[in-house]
């Protein structure tokens, strides 16, 4: 066995384990400990990348020394590599650039305690990306749901307390409906093991047997992980969670905590369930539907928000909704660009709370438009972070968000005669509401007149840690922009690894 | 040697920098720009909301009895959650009543993954109770994942209500400062109790691998009887043997003991190295291999888990 496939397993349990060594530790040292862990976490990440694509293939890792289906086993391939490298990247540039607001606003003996829940958040986003075994999913779906929990109310602002509650509640639902689900899943096919739990339910769906309960299955998991992570009627939590915590959080959930939920859902379609029997089960056009309305409607309360965090959360609605409707399109194309679209969010979205936190900084700390008025030219680097992050949403060429739109108008092509022209035309009206609201905020900040006189004569500099997280996540979205093929072709692979 | 050029103030680079940096606008005279509207620009609003009754305009605001429109969605929305709880749970039941019956011997989940555990457990892990074999040996990622569940539920309750030592003691409106009670015949019975529910506890965690019991239901026992002490004697008292510092020390051991253990028999197990813990004679006290130091350890941290719960709801510190 080649030692680098230790490497997911290792990434796991050392985040654990800096989690507990932040216990008795100061804020400054379990900060320190922390960004170290999360490096070398991206570093193990991208050599298991670069091992898998060597060799070709995925492999598996046995946690102890049975062998499934009796213990539990963790599996890489190319998609799972791709994601934990691109998570664990982006949690560093969320806590690199967020750092000075988490140090502001959170209060001086628990800041340990900010780290310690991000250690634990990290590590079970890569279990939730590496799993092979569906308990092991649910366990770390509880450590995501409390982490991220608490990572919304350490800020203890009213708002944030009440955002919390409701994320909880919100959350907890969803937890319910997908043990509910994996409990019945047990009961009929008498396996954990995804693959087992696949033959299983192959030789189920020939026999005919058990049709109602896999129904019902079906749906609860997926009503219970699209509550978890947004989806349109159940996103009502998403503007406070994050538009009132503290800003790495922020990036954090919009961009990685919803996204692991997608994920695991994509992987149960594709190793438990089988993706003929999802398409059979009509599933995947209840997800499409409310992705399109999710896309319109996100889009819709952005343009209407009073304040840019707000925008900014909104728009997230809009873009959780595109990744369903690509799931929904029911083909391998589709599935595609859903992946390749969590990708470009995962780094866009961070990039523009980052920005916003900059400008924010600019203008006092407020964050309603009329205080941001010309402060892109008050702090010129967090401006143009904005400015690459809202073009990338919008779709503009050069960056990732266009490969992703791209992506998602060929995929309708291909999909059935009645999904074709309603996604094209969703797609469009969306992209214009995108532009609308996103280029309205560029254009004010960067307005240099009738800034409010206060902040006539600021000129406000992102730390050097900040201004290296904003880069770094500029780069990647020229690189994903640019160099959108490789990435493409090593997801279609990925998926391919899956069956 | 460079000089700077004689036209250098109405280069591209020149105009670009100056750009860049916010000291001139490319539009300007070139486009109409009009001032803000009045409404948008930030300063001294008309009213202070400070000087506002917020009691009054919240009553005002959920006085639904003024606002016909608002009384009818209330009376909609009640009644459409509880028809969609109602519709959730017909479906729930329904589906229940197509699932396998329970103990077919035939059924989808009698199959080789129970058998091994039931046929093999006890000589390949080495402890006489099955359960124990299967959560702690066999799933034992699962069981290292619930451990931690704990933990961070534990952290995100400090989070939420843990106040500094100073501000409790300076607190007055405080319902805890009246204990303990004076009451004779509790404290009596709470000495005789308390050591016999430690005792019991840890039976239950040392003897986790022989009969049922184990780091779970121990540790949540020997909870219980920390908590029943405090409530007899006061924290003043309990904090003479279990304070925070207690509570970290005791906290951060087992955990990074019990991750150690992982490690250890993630490693040797996935890479076939030979593990060198002994698994000693099934039904031993000293048997079954790192089920007993596993089962201390998840024992100590729900303990610690436990009583954290209590104190920091009772008291916002240990």
């Amino acid at each position: 066995m080649n030692f680098v496939q230790n490497f997911p397993c290792f990434s796991i349990v050392l985040c654990m384990v800096a989690g507990i060594l932040s216990t008795p530790m100061k804020g400054k040292a379990a900060k320190r400990m922390t960004l170290t862990v999360v490096t070398l976490v991206t570093l193990m990440s991208l050599a298991t990348l670069l091992y898998v694509l060597s060799t070709g293939e995925s492999f598996i890792y046995t946690m102890g020394k049975y062998p499934a289906p009796w213990g539990n086993e963790i599996r890489a391939g190319a998609l799972e590599a791709l994601l934990a490298t691109m998570f664990a990247l982006v949690m560093l540039c969320s806590l690199l650039g967020g750092m000075d607001h988490i140090f502001r606003t959170v209060d001086e003996e628990k800041i340990n305690l900010y780290f310690i829940l991000t250690d634990l958040l990290l590590s079970s986003l890569l279990a939730i990306i590496y799993t092979n075994d569906l308990f092991t999913g649910y366990v770390f779906v509880e450590i995501n749901t409390i982490a991220a929990c608490g990572m919304i109310m350490i800020r203890r602002s009213g708002r944030s307390l009440i955002a919390a509650t409701r994320y909880m509640v919100m959350s907890l639902i969803g937890s319910g409906l997908f043990l509910i689900g994996l409990a019945m899943l047990y009961d009929i096919t008498g396996h954990l093991l995804m693959e087992s739990a696949h033959d299983a339910m192959v030789r189920l769906v020939e026999a005919g047997e058990y049709q109602i309960p896999l129904l019902v299955v079906i749906s609860v998991i997926t009503v219970g992980l699209a509550i978890k992570s947004g989806l349109y009627p159940f996103h009502s939590w998403m503007p406070d969670a994050y538009g009132y915590s503290t800003i790495s959080s922020s990036s954090i959930l919009s961009g990685l905590v919803s996204k692991s939920y997608i994920i695991l859902l994509i992987k149960i379609f594709y190793r438990v369930i089988g993706f003929d029997i999802i398409i059979r089960s009509k599933i995947v056009n209840v997800l499409f539907v409310f992705g399109l309305i999710g896309m319109v409607m996100g889009s819709v309360s952005a343009i209407m928000a009073k304040d840019v965090y707000r925008m900014i959360a909104y728009s997230s609605i809009a873009q959780i909704g595109y990744v369903y409707m690509g799931i929904g399109l029911a083909t391998e194309a589709g599935m595609v660009a859903a992946v390749f679209h969590i990708l470009t969010h995962a780094i866009t979205k961070p990039l523009l709370f980052l920005a916003a936190k900059g400008l924010s900084d600019a203008s006092g700390h407020k964050k309603n438009f009329s205080a941001l008025q010309g402060s892109a030219f008050r702090n010129p680097l967090a401006g143009t972070a904005f400015l690459v992050g809202s073009l990338s949403m919008v779709g503009i060429p050069m960056l990732a968000g266009f490969i992703s739109k791209l992506l998602f108008a060929t995929a309708a092509l291909g999909a059935s005669s009645s999904k074709v022209l309603v996604t094209l035309v969703v797609l469009a009206v969306s992209t214009i509401l995108n532009a609308l609201y996103f280029l309205h905020t560029v254009v004010r900040i960067y307005t240099p007149t009738g800034a409010p006189e206060e902040f006539q004569n600021v000129h406000v500099r992102m730390s050097t840690g900040a201004a290296a997280a904003v880069s770094c996540l500029i780069l990647l979205n020229f690189v994903m922009g640019l160099m959108s093929q490789p990435l493409t072709d090593l997801i279609l692979s990925g998926i391919g690894m899956f069956s | 040697m460079s000089r700077i050029r004689d036209d250098y103030e109405k280069s591209l680079w020149n105009r670009l920098v100056r750009w860049v940096n916010g000291e001139t606008d490319p539009l300007e005279g070139k486009m109409e720009m009009k001032p803000l509207r009045e409404t948008e620009v930030v300063g001294e609003s008309k009213y202070n909301p400070d000087s506002l009754d917020k009691e009054k305009i919240r009553q005002y605001l959920e006085d639904t009895k003024k606002n016909k429109g608002m009384q009818v969605f209330q009376m909609f929305y009640s009644l459409m959650s509880v028809a969609l709880c109602l519709l959730l749970i017909a479906a729930l039941l329904l589906a229940v009543s197509w699932l396998p019956v329970i103990g077919n011997p035939d059924g989808p989940n009698n199959n080789e993954v129970s058998a091994r555990y039931i046929e093999k457990g006890m000589e390949e892990s080495g402890a006489v109770n099955m359960v124990t074999n299967m959560i702690l040996s066999y799933r034992g990622f699962d069981t290292f994942g619930e451990t931690c569940v704990l933990f961070i539920a534990a952290t995100c309750v400090i989070v939420l209500l843990q106040k500094k030592e100073e501000t409790i003691e300076k607190e007055s409106e405080t319902d805890w400062k009246y204990e303990p009670r004076p009451d004779a015949i509790l404290q009596k019975m709470t000495k005789v109790l308390v050591p016999v529910i430690f005792l019991y506890g840890f039976y239950i965690i040392l003897n986790g691998h022989l009969s049922p019991g184990g780091g779970f239901s121990g540790g949540a026992v020997i909870g219980a009887g920390l908590i029943l002490y405090v409530t007899t004697f006061g924290f003043h008292k309990t904090q003479r043997f279990f304070n925070e510092k207690t509570y970290e020390v005791v906290k951060v051991g087992a955990l990074s003991l019990y991750s150690v253990t992982m490690i250890y028999y993630f490693y040797t197990g996935a890479n076939m190295i030979k593990n060198v813990i002994p698994l000693g004679t099934p039904g031993d006290i000293l048997s079954s291999g790192m089920i007993l130091p596993i089962n201390i350890f998840v024992g100590l941290e729900v303990a610690c888990t436990m009583y954290a719960f209590f104190a920091l709801f009772r008291r916002g510190g240990m």
